[in-house]
């Protein structure tokens, strides 16, 4: 069979997939196996693992089909790890094996996966990282380490992980990338409970876990190169979704200024509009973005989104819980819970005000993104460092 | 959907006009021509509006213009604004032009055509903070057989002038420049010169009715303040473009400027607030070009974003330019003083915020 190029082609296959297996009769589960035999799960992956090696943009085609269709989808939100940061990564680091063995239950949903890279003492500074991988004479190995900010920990199957196997060699040479099987006796999985009450995020604990050598992902030392393509692949998704007029943050403080004329002053009109203005702008930016990416032609505009987001996300909230004059003074609800998706819009203000608290610190601190754009944007030279070929051992900690 | 990007017809034409402002402005020389009192240079002019096509863009072919769109005015205005041009060209081949395509009428398209080969230079006899949705009381009465009297004050390029649309009690009005008693102010911007416009007795010749006249005047300013948004991005640009090639070689504490984090940052979210601004003025000059149902809100986003965006990239390049930044050899000054001024003109940013509060429906509190 020749690749899939066109998007004619591709639509006949989805509607072959969805005659031969009627979303209306066929059980979610078959149906979504079916989808990925037959390439259509994710159009630019190769052939044999839930593509067919298309251009990537065609997956759009199929979208629509199975739409229309009404076809089940695989959640993509709960799997969200999984399918933006570690399925990118097995495809291109993984081994034959490590590709047909992970990535079609990592599609189905039927394996869940999380990400073992902060760590208490490794945030900004990731290379920093401690956590230790020691190899036996048999050639697997031992894990020992605390990480943590770790999403979907209590529901993952496996994880995507990076330990230090060389601790003599500068730090971002002794760092090798591991598939971690989180039901691996020594994984331990406590929440993390947040600033917002809720604990999203995992401490994970890991004690004498043993790994073994087939489930390295990539050459030994080479995991810093690795990690590098699981974390383009996070900012891209973090920053990616389309958005409608007060779409975001924006749209709840609208509404309540609508529909609640005696909260209104002049001062606080001001700065709504303000912020309005802003948030239709870098809605507008990231239109066009995303028209620049559909054009073929990728500016570099895709480091600001997140950073403007962010820091936008910020301050519209604070804006709400000032409008909401006695409200403002309530929380909706303490309750420690583990929530399996974010929703930063979601409840009320005073979670809105805190939760985009993290909006400027997770998936990269807007002072970091803020270098990257200084350094690769602008081309401007890096801050003198002393850190890169001093062994990970000397580093001061 | 709004088309966000840059067409390649509009590249070409973007080309094309750098390429001429490269070869013919300097800004030494226009600084000087600025400081003897004749900051117009009409041979430039000629070129870009004649022989490049550009001040008929908006003009329909049958009225003897190219027949283009906001578009690619915006593009132009970009280069205009990089290069800080000192041409009539947002005045003329935007306010004047728009200003009469909303009079129809064989006297209003008598002025066009020459307007828009770029034969003869147009202007709105209104002070340039004049802003659109605000009702401008005319300062300038018909005393009967359109004899008009009056004093209109900050008229960008009225010295450029061949032809003023004089907004008077009775309606719009063209008067001849030869017929009005011109006075060159001081600016504050050297590059975009304003006059005193006085008429004692000129003789104007009907355009529009008051009603139909307020129309048209409000539709020039619309489009000039959403237009003046892309002047804005691109003087940003250049201001963030320089300042960036200023920091990676220059030296001090045996370090690039450049390399210190705290002025990395600074020009880093400048970036972002630039990339924004081009999203912000090409929204506009989509929905002014499509005449789209949001187009007032657009153009209101985009002048009350892109003003501040300018005025704090010039501001940036001054300061992180240092004492040379305070120099009247660098050109950066002429950047701050287009900025602050464009800031005030065709409504500032918290006029165009009210204007937003109507059109997004974010009522203020009772007064």
């Amino acid at each position: 069979m020749t690749a899939a190029t066109t998007a004619e082609d591709l639509r006949a296959r989805t509607r072959a997939l969805l005659a031969d297996r009627p979303p209306a009769t066929t059980d979610r589960a078959d149906f979504l196996r079916a989808r990925f035999d037959a390439g259509l799960a994710w159009v630019h992956y190769p052939e044999g693992l839930g593509g067919l090696g298309a251009p990537r943009a065609l997956q759009a085609v199929v979208d629509a089909e199975l739409e229309a269709a009404g076809a089940p989808d695989n959640d993509p939100r709960r799997i969200g790890i999984g399918l933006g940061m570690a399925a990118p990564t097995i495809l291109a680091h993984g081994t034959p094996e490590q590709k047909s063995r992970f990535l079609r239950p990592l599609w189905l949903g039927e394996e869940v996966w999380c990400q073992l890279f902060s760590e208490p003492g490794a945030g900004s500074d990731l290379a920093a990282l401690g956590t230790r991988a020691v190899r036996d004479t048999a050639g697997d190995w031992t894990v020992t380490g605390q990480k943590v900010w770790t999403s979907s920990a209590h529901t993952a199957r496996w994880a995507i992980l990076l330990a230090r196997t060389d601790p003599d060699v500068p730090k971002h040479r002794g760092i090798t990338y591991f598939l971690c099987d989180m039901t691996a006796p020594g994984v331990e999985v406590r929440p993390l409970r947040q600033i917002t009450g809720e604990a999203e995020f995992n401490e994970v604990f890991l004690t004498g876990v043993r790994i073994p050598d087939a489930h390295r992902l990539g050459e030994v030392g080479q995991g810093w190169e690795v990690a590098r393509t699981t974390l383009m692949n996070e900012r891209v998704s973090i920053g990616g979704m389309r958005m409608p007029r007060e779409g975001g943050m924006i749209g709840p403080v609208a509404a309540t200024w609508r529909a609640r004329p005696e909260l209104r002053t002049h001062d606080l009109h001001r700065r709504l509009l303000g912020l309005w203005v802003e948030a239709e702008v870098a809605r507008l930016t990231a239109d066009r973005l995303r028209q620049q990416l559909a054009a073929g032609q990728p500016g570099p505009e895709g480091s600001g989104t997140k950073l403007a987001f962010a820091r936008l996300n910020q301050r519209i909230s604070a804006l709400e819980v000032e409008l909401r004059a006695e409200e403002g003074l309530l929380y909706d609800d303490w309750t420690m819970r583990r929530p399996e998706l974010v929703d930063f819009t979601g409840r009320d203000a005073g979670y809105r005000y805190l939760r985009a608290k993290g909006n400027s610190i997770e998936g990269g601190t807007s002072e970091v993104l803020l270098n990257i754009v200084a350094q690769r944007v602008l081309g401007l030279p890096a801050d003198p460092r002393d850190d890169k070929d001093l062994p990970w051992k000397d580093l001061a900690r | 959907m709004t088309d966000l990007l840059y067409s390649d017809t509009e590249e070409e034409l973007r080309a094309a006009v750098r390429s001429l402002l490269g070869a013919r402005l300097d800004p030494a020389a226009a600084l000087a021509r600025a400081e003897a009192g004749r900051p117009h240079d009409p041979a430039l002019w000629r070129t870009l509006a004649r022989d490049i096509g550009a001040a008929g863009l908006l003009v329909p072919v049958e009225l003897g213009g190219q027949g283009a769109s906001h578009r690619e005015a915006a593009v132009v205005l970009e280069e205009l604004g990089r290069a800080v041009a000192p041409l009539p060209y947002l005045t003329s081949a935007v306010l004047a032009t728009e200003t009469l395509l909303g009079c129809p009428g064989p006297a209003a398209e008598a002025l066009l055509g020459p307007l828009a080969a770029g034969e003869s230079v147009g202007v709105l006899a209104l002070p340039l903070t004049a802003a659109p949705g605000a009702a401008a009381t005319p300062t300038v009465r018909d005393t009967g057989g359109g004899r008009l009297t009056g004093t209109v004050t900050a008229v960008a390029d009225a010295a450029a002038a061949d032809t003023l649309l004089v907004l008077a009690d009775t309606g719009l009005h063209a008067v001849p420049a030869a017929a009005a008693e011109l006075t060159a102010q001081v600016p504050l911007d050297l590059t975009r010169p304003l006059a005193r416009v006085r008429l004692t007795g000129a003789p104007g010749r009907l355009l529009a009715g008051p009603g139909p006249a307020r129309a048209a005047v409000d539709r020039a300013l619309r489009a000039g303040a959403g237009l003046l948004a892309s002047e804005q991005v691109g003087l940003a640009e250049w201001c963030l473009t320089t300042t960036v090639a200023h920091v990676k070689t220059r030296h001090q504490f045996n370090r690039p400027l450049g390399s210190f984090q705290a002025l990395g940052h600074r020009l880093a979210q400048l970036w972002l607030d630039v990339a924004a601004a081009r999203a912000a003025a090409r929204a506009a000059a989509d929905a002014l070009a499509t005449a789209a149902p949001d187009a007032p809100l657009l153009t209101a986003v985009a002048q009350a974003y892109c003003s501040g965006v300018a005025v704090r990239a010039a501001e940036e390049c001054v300061q992180l330019h240092g004492g040379l930044g305070m120099t009247w050899e660098h050109p950066a000054h002429l950047y701050l003083k287009r900025a602050k001024s464009a800031s005030l003109a065709l409504g500032t940013a918290s006029h165009h915020h009210t204007l937003i509060a109507a059109e997004a429906d974010l009522p203020a509190p009772p007064a």
